[in-house]
């Protein structure tokens, strides 16, 4: 059973609908009780960081996440703000995150090599997996997924890299700590790359 | 690499879907939800949503509709129409959809923009300016309300505006080009493309894959937005829901790779 955080925001019924097409099991999990009923979760996300943290904390279920996520080792994969959340902290606000990862959030630089960079990050990018395994199996060549974003997660250690894409410059756009995985890039809007990554996710 | 956006727009009049000629005599075309179903399947970039006669007559965004389209989309989403507070964005960001498009805000009460950016991050705001050539000036203005009232200001000067106040995006619709299908404005474009570090979005004038080739062609990266191109087919403009295939789509992206 998947479980979805409904914690107020990103697109819980894009991925609900996913999973139903791909007949897997899920459920939006909008409490405790419901997300305990889960084997797998998926952290979605839209927003700025505080607005997100704020959201995750009153919403009553993160003291269950980390039970879940750290006590259990239950696989868990953040998308977008969800992923940055799992950092320590985040440049783009003052709250917080869950700190799974030891990493932090910083903002893109505004300019590379002397051009302008156009920010956010937005748009449809090709993102290179260090390994054509587990959440990245099945892609094809010309994998690409939705970017939007203007902040960029930044891991302490290089080996918690999943993939890189380039913008500017290369970043990470997966990560992976153990049973904690992340994606910068939203798999619920990226059609059948994203289908295909969002039912690795229950393999993996 | 990243790639340009080729975005179908749809309006929204009443629940239904309308098409318009210069922002005048909107004719329904079909059903909001029909139409996302049939772009998910064509594996669209993007997709934006206006509402057209929500500022007009003050109402509220339609939040059953947004949850509904929000529900059905596979692809991000930009809704717009109406959305006048900061309440109104949270609310509609909260439904599932990925931007809040701004219009006349930009002018009645600017620092919406700015608070909107701070609470849901500026990835998710974008400021639409609808533009018209003013008469005998041939100046260029941004008209708001459905191209019912002239603000008298510069698209230049609003787009530089939208994003020191903290917009993530800026739209530039033109009012003389919509829905006749005749080519973009480049001209207007080129003057907010070198004005701003935003990406941008533009619409109006799409008449064929040749238009948006050359747009991405002009511009490297970009948004390429329409409305009746990818809504009507042929001389007769019969209605007929379309998009390019993704082998057109990677044709029509690599021309910007002409450009660097």
């Amino acid at each position: 059973m998947i479980g979805i955080v409904n914690y107020g925001l990103g697109n819980v019924q894009a991925i609900a609908n996913i999973y139903k097409r791909l007949n897997i099991e899920a459920v939006i999990a909008s409490s405790p009780d419901e997300l305990l009923t889960a084997d797998r979760i998926i952290l979605p996300g839209v927003g700025a960081f505080d607005w997100a943290m704020k959201r995750l904390n009153e919403s009553g279920m993160k003291d269950t996440l980390n039970e879940l996520v750290v006590g259990k080792g239950k696989p868990i994969l953040g998308i977008c703000v969800g992923m940055q959340m799992m950092a320590k902290r985040s440049e783009e606000g003052c709250l917080e995150g869950l700190g799974w990862f030891n990493a932090e959030v910083c903002r893109f630089s505004k300019e590379s090599g002397g051009r302008k960079v156009f920010l956010p990050h937005m748009g449809w990018n090709d993102v290179v997996p260090r390994s054509t395994d587990g959440l990245f199996k099945n892609l094809g060549v010309d994998a690409r997924f939705y970017f939007l974003h203007s902040y960029y997660f930044l891991p302490a250690d290089q080996d918690h890299v999943l993939a890189v894409t380039d913008y500017n410059g290369p970043y990470a756009s997966a990560v992976r700590s153990g049973n904690v995985f992340g994606t910068q890039f939203h798999p619920e809007k990226s059609h059948q790359w994203g289908i295909q990554l969002l039912k690795n996710f229950t393999e993996t | 690499m990243l790639r340009s956006r080729i975005i179908p727009c749809l309006l929204v009049k009443n629940r239904g879907l309308v098409k318009t000629v210069n922002f005048a005599n909107p004719k329904y075309v079909g059903d909001p939800i029909n139409a996302v179903k049939i772009f998910n399947e064509k594996e669209v970039d993007e997709l934006i949503v206006l509402n057209i006669d929500a500022s007009v007559q003050n109402k509220e965004p339609d939040y059953g509709m947004i949850k509904n389209l929000a529900a059905e989309c596979r692809m991000p989403l930009c809704y717009g129409g109406g959305v006048k507070t900061l309440e109104h964005v949270e609310r509609i960001i909260s439904l599932g959809v990925e931007k809040v498009a701004l219009s006349s805000v930009v002018v009645s009460n600017p620092q919406i923009i700015t608070r909107a950016a701070e609470v849901v991050g500026s990835q998710s705001i974008v400021v639409v300016l609808d533009v018209k050539k003013a008469g005998r000036s041939g100046k260029y203005e941004v008209w708001i309300h459905n191209a019912g009232k002239s603000t008298r200001q510069s698209p230049i000067d609003l787009a530089k505006l939208a994003e020191n106040l903290g917009a993530g995006e800026v739209v530039i619709n033109s009012i003389d080009n919509d829905g006749v299908m005749n080519g973009y404005d480049l001209d207007l474009i080129n003057k907010i493309r070198e004005a701003i570090s935003l990406p941008m979005t533009v619409m109006g004038g799409a008449g064929s894959l040749k238009d948006i080739a050359e747009l991405i062609q002009s511009f490297g990266i970009i948004g390429a937005a329409a409305g009746s191109l990818f809504v009507f087919k042929g001389v007769h403009r019969a209605v007929l829901i379309n998009y390019p295939s993704r082998a057109e789509k990677d044709a029509l992206a690599n021309q910007c790779h002409l450009m660097s």
